[in-house]
């Protein structure tokens, strides 16, 4: 009477998958995601009602409208003019000192042989992670208590972060040169260093240099805003007249920082392509 | 330098240990200033013997001397002293791209100088004459301030060639120094190389793919098989027989050397995360 | 007759003429040029390292570094400083989410492939405009770094996290809008616009044509941004937008080195951890 298998409305077969499969990993990326989300939303107390509101509209739309008047009082843009040339010195003096002291920490860093003990390699790669985590604008507001108020503070701060950077990128880049010129060299009993300067930089060097200009284009962004903790440039030019709420004088500062940027972005495109004949 | 082997076995530095040996119980004396060419097919051990003599190699059986001396008993210290004496120009010139020519050739110089004297002549070569003279003698002393990746397979080849004679080498391990030259600059090649050893009563031994040049330019050939010596005899001694059976299977390349591929390696292009 | 050209029979090299390096001159250009242009950016920046070893500034730097050992670790100041560490990953997870809704149409709006009118030639003038509107809204946000949207919203909402959370809603929105815009138009877009040509909507055409093509690729750098996101938010709190820079901030003000090692080696472990487990998310994607 009754048939053997009972049927469903469905062969199973036919049904597509089942949307939540414990099995199924993209499936539980999403389910966190969104766990995540929702707890972020629900333990922040966001008051995004209240930036929403009439009132914080209004005052946002004649914050943003006074952003876009810009002041062209010539003793205020003598001062725009030596703030934006010290964050323009901070990025390239600063990204200097990483390129130094990253090449210093990446060759102790590499394991630049087969038969190379590379006794140094684990501390120091530790080194450059430790400041390479640690964001610019940390270090700045750590070295304010030994290098004060200032520029210097800052372009100490884009140096250390960077480093950190480049001292990994540039180890991988020396850990993965061509050997064979290094081997000839090594099989005449040449010392390490000088197989590094004779073999194996000239094969990376445009390597180096590459990643340098990348990391310039970056630190010129950084450099822009260091100041706000004090550590010289624009940043500290803007957090001042910002505080003021004096509005023209900002809009002036954040265009000379957009100029400046697109500027160091053209320079540094530029040397790459030079570098590349 | 005075040369002897005696029972050596060798194996690439990344193999297993219970792998067969590349070289097995090669034994060969060479006397000071005498000029050698060793022969055979391409997978024979000679690229593994030079290393061996070169001391880049450790031997895994048997006895290496090397004027009068272990060089794996010896510090560390006067084994690089050693190693400096001697020069193993391997079958890819080891020249940087973007190095000049200049620099690459006087780098031949470098175990004899000191570590600022080196660091100096980066940044004004040394001894421009004596660069310019070895290059000469492979006719491409125009190339002196050129950038390596600027000249051809050939002329990067006659650069590591010219290389070696700028150092101060009494012992001159070449491997395959032609594979890049037309016959007439091969010809050329090795007159200029044999000529400056035996001006300077170093040592030469060499591997070639080209027979017919290695029998007329050289006194004394090796020859290689499968990782063991086939024979050791006066240029005159050898016979077609002997040729055809060191080259068996592989008669093609007994006739026709294969070529060197004519790239330099490149690193890649940056990709680089940027949160900014 | 160059000097060269009397070089021809090998082992002739006594005639040579002694040549200088035609570089050299150029080198000494570039030395001192490099000099003269890194006097004044020195200058500039007050690079005066000795500064750091006078004793005015040793003693409080020493004493502040001797003050890391040992860390705090008062389960009170923990406790703190664990909640502060939560609220730093979830102003960057918001930001995120928030910038994920304002990309998505930004990028959906300027994908030129998605464009109707340009299958038959050239774009209308009204898509193209409304297309290359939503580029520069994405631009102009994505040029603003974060930290001073930080600064204006904080001035507008005051202090806490609803500026950081806007901010890297902000920045983050127009960054991604750009890049997804530009993955999207990367790939191969015959599969979008073959599903054009038949009578699709665009929509319909982006979710059966573009997104499945790219979406491992654009979620792998969502992830990413993620992981960048957690950086900034910790950054912004020096700014007064909430978490653990904000927390850093006061206590490196109060010189209490002690409390600023406890944070450091837990935002370093936190950096640490987002960067493992979006290394390993974009690897699984992969």
């Amino acid at each position: 009477m009754t048939p053997k298998t009972p049927s469903a409305a469905n062969e199973t077969y036919r049904l597509p998958k089942r949307l939540f499969d414990a099995r199924c990993r993209a499936c539980w990326f999403v389910f966190g995601l969104l766990c995540l989300t929702v707890a972020s939303f629900a333990t922040l107390d966001l008051q995004l009602a209240k930036i929403f509101s009439a009132d914080s509209a209004a005052r946002m739309g004649k914050f943003l409208l006074e952003l876009t008047s810009p002041t062209a009082d010539p003793t205020f843009l003598k001062k725009l003019w030596v703030a934006t040339f010290e964050t323009f010195a901070m990025s390239l003096v600063g990204t200097a000192i990483a390129a130094t002291l990253g090449l210093l920490l990446a060759l102790p860093a590499s394991k630049t042989h087969d038969a190379d003990p590379a006794r140094g390699r684990g501390v120091t790669r530790l080194l450059l992670n430790a400041l390479r985590s640690i964001p610019e604008l940390m270090w700045a507001a750590l070295l304010l208590i030994s290098a004060g108020l200032g520029p210097f503070a800052g372009t100490l701060a884009l140096g250390l972060h960077t480093a950190g950077v480049l001292g990994r990128l540039f180890a991988e880049a020396i850990e993965n040169a061509p050997q064979n010129a290094a081997f000839a060299l090594r099989a005449r009993g040449v010392s390490e260093g000088r197989v590094f300067l004779y073999a194996t930089l000239p094969q990376v060097l445009p390597q180096l240099m590459s990643y340098t200009l990348y990391r310039w284009e970056n630190n010129i962004r950084a450099a822009a805003v260091l100041g706000v903790v004090g550590g010289g440039g624009l940043g500290q030019m803007l957090s001042f007249h910002m505080g003021l709420f004096q509005m023209p004088e900002t809009s002036s500062i954040l265009i000379a920082m957009m100029l400046l940027v697109a500027l160091v972005d053209v320079a540094s495109y530029g040397a790459r392509r030079v570098m590349q004949r | 330098m005075k040369i002897a082997l005696s029972g050596i076995d060798s194996r690439h530095p990344a193999a297993r240990p219970d792998s067969v040996p590349a070289i097995r119980n090669v034994s060969v004396a060479i006397k000071e200033g005498e000029q050698i060419a060793v022969i055979g097919a391409s997978g024979s051990g000679k690229t593994t013997l030079l290393h061996v003599i070169a001391c880049a190699l450790k031997p895994s059986a048997g006895h290496l001397n090397l004027g009068e001396r272990d060089p794996w008993s010896l510090p560390t210290r006067e084994l690089q002293a050693l190693r400096g004496r001697l020069f193993l120009a391997p079958q890819t010139p080891p020249l940087p791209p973007r190095q000049r020519v200049v620099t690459a050739v006087l780098a031949g110089r470098l175990p004899q100088q000191s570590f600022i004297a080196s660091v100096k002549s980066l940044f004004y070569p040394s001894d421009i004459p004596g660069a310019e003279m070895a290059l000469a003698r492979f006719d491409i002393a125009e190339k002196l301030f050129d950038r390596v990746d600027r000249l051809s397979g050939g002329e990067r080849q006659r650069v590591g060639l010219a290389r070696a004679l700028a150092s101060n080498a009494s012992l001159f391990l070449v491997d395959e120094p032609l594979s890049a030259l037309d016959p007439t600059r091969s010809k050329q090649a090795i007159a200029s190389l044999t000529e400056a050893a035996k001006e300077r009563g170093a040592t030469l031994v060499c591997t070639l793919h080209q027979v017919e040049t290695a029998l007329a330019s050289f006194p004394r050939i090796i020859g290689m098989k499968d990782g063991a010596l086939a024979f050791d005899l006066p240029a005159t001694q050898v016979t077609r027989e002997m040729l055809h059976a060191l080259y068996a299977n592989k008669l093609d390349e007994l006739n026709a050397p294969m070529p060197m591929s004519d790239e330099l390696a490149r690193p890649a292009a940056p990709a680089v995360m940027h949160c900014r | 007759m160059t000097p060269n050209s009397m070089t021809n029979s090998p082992g002739s090299g006594t005639t040579l003429a002694t040549q200088r390096d035609p570089a050299w001159m150029g080198r000494v250009f570039w030395f001192l040029a490099a000099i003269a242009i890194a006097w004044p950016m020195l200058v500039a920046t007050e690079f005066k390292p000795w500064v750091l070893f006078e004793p005015s500034s040793l003693k409080p730097t020493l004493k502040f570094l001797g003050d890391f050992v040992p860390p705090k670790v008062e389960p009170g100041f923990l406790a703190m400083v664990a909640k502060e560490t939560w609220r730093t990953v979830a102003i960057a997870t918001a930001g995120i989410a928030i910038a994920f809704l304002i990309a998505v149409p930004l990028a959906i709006i300027s994908i030129r492939v998605l464009s109707v009118s340009a299958l038959t030639g050239r774009m209308n003038l009204l898509p193209a405009s409304v297309r290359y509107a939503a580029r520069t809204i994405a631009i102009l946000l994505r040029s603003v770094p974060e930290l001073i949207w930080a600064l204006v919203f904080v001035r507008v909402v005051g202090l806490g996290p609803t500026a950081g959370v806007l901010a890297i809603a902000l920045t983050y929105g127009g960054m991604l809008g750009k890049v997804y815009a530009e993955i999207l138009e990367s790939g191969e877009p015959h599969a979008t616009t073959s599903l054009l040509r038949n009578g699709s909507g665009r929509l319909q055409a982006f979710f059966y044509g573009l997104l499945p093509q790219n979406s491992a690729e654009l979620t792998s750098y969502t992830v990413y941004r993620w992981e960048c996101a957690i950086r900034s938010s910790a950054v912004l709190g020096f700014v007064g937008a909430g978490g653990l820079g904000q927390q850093m901030d006061t206590s490196m003000k109060m010189f209490a080195g002690a409390e600023v090692a406890t944070m450091l080696l837990v935002f370093i472990a936190l950096v640490w951890i987002a960067d493992s487990a979006s290394a390993w998310l974009r690897k699984a994607l992969a």
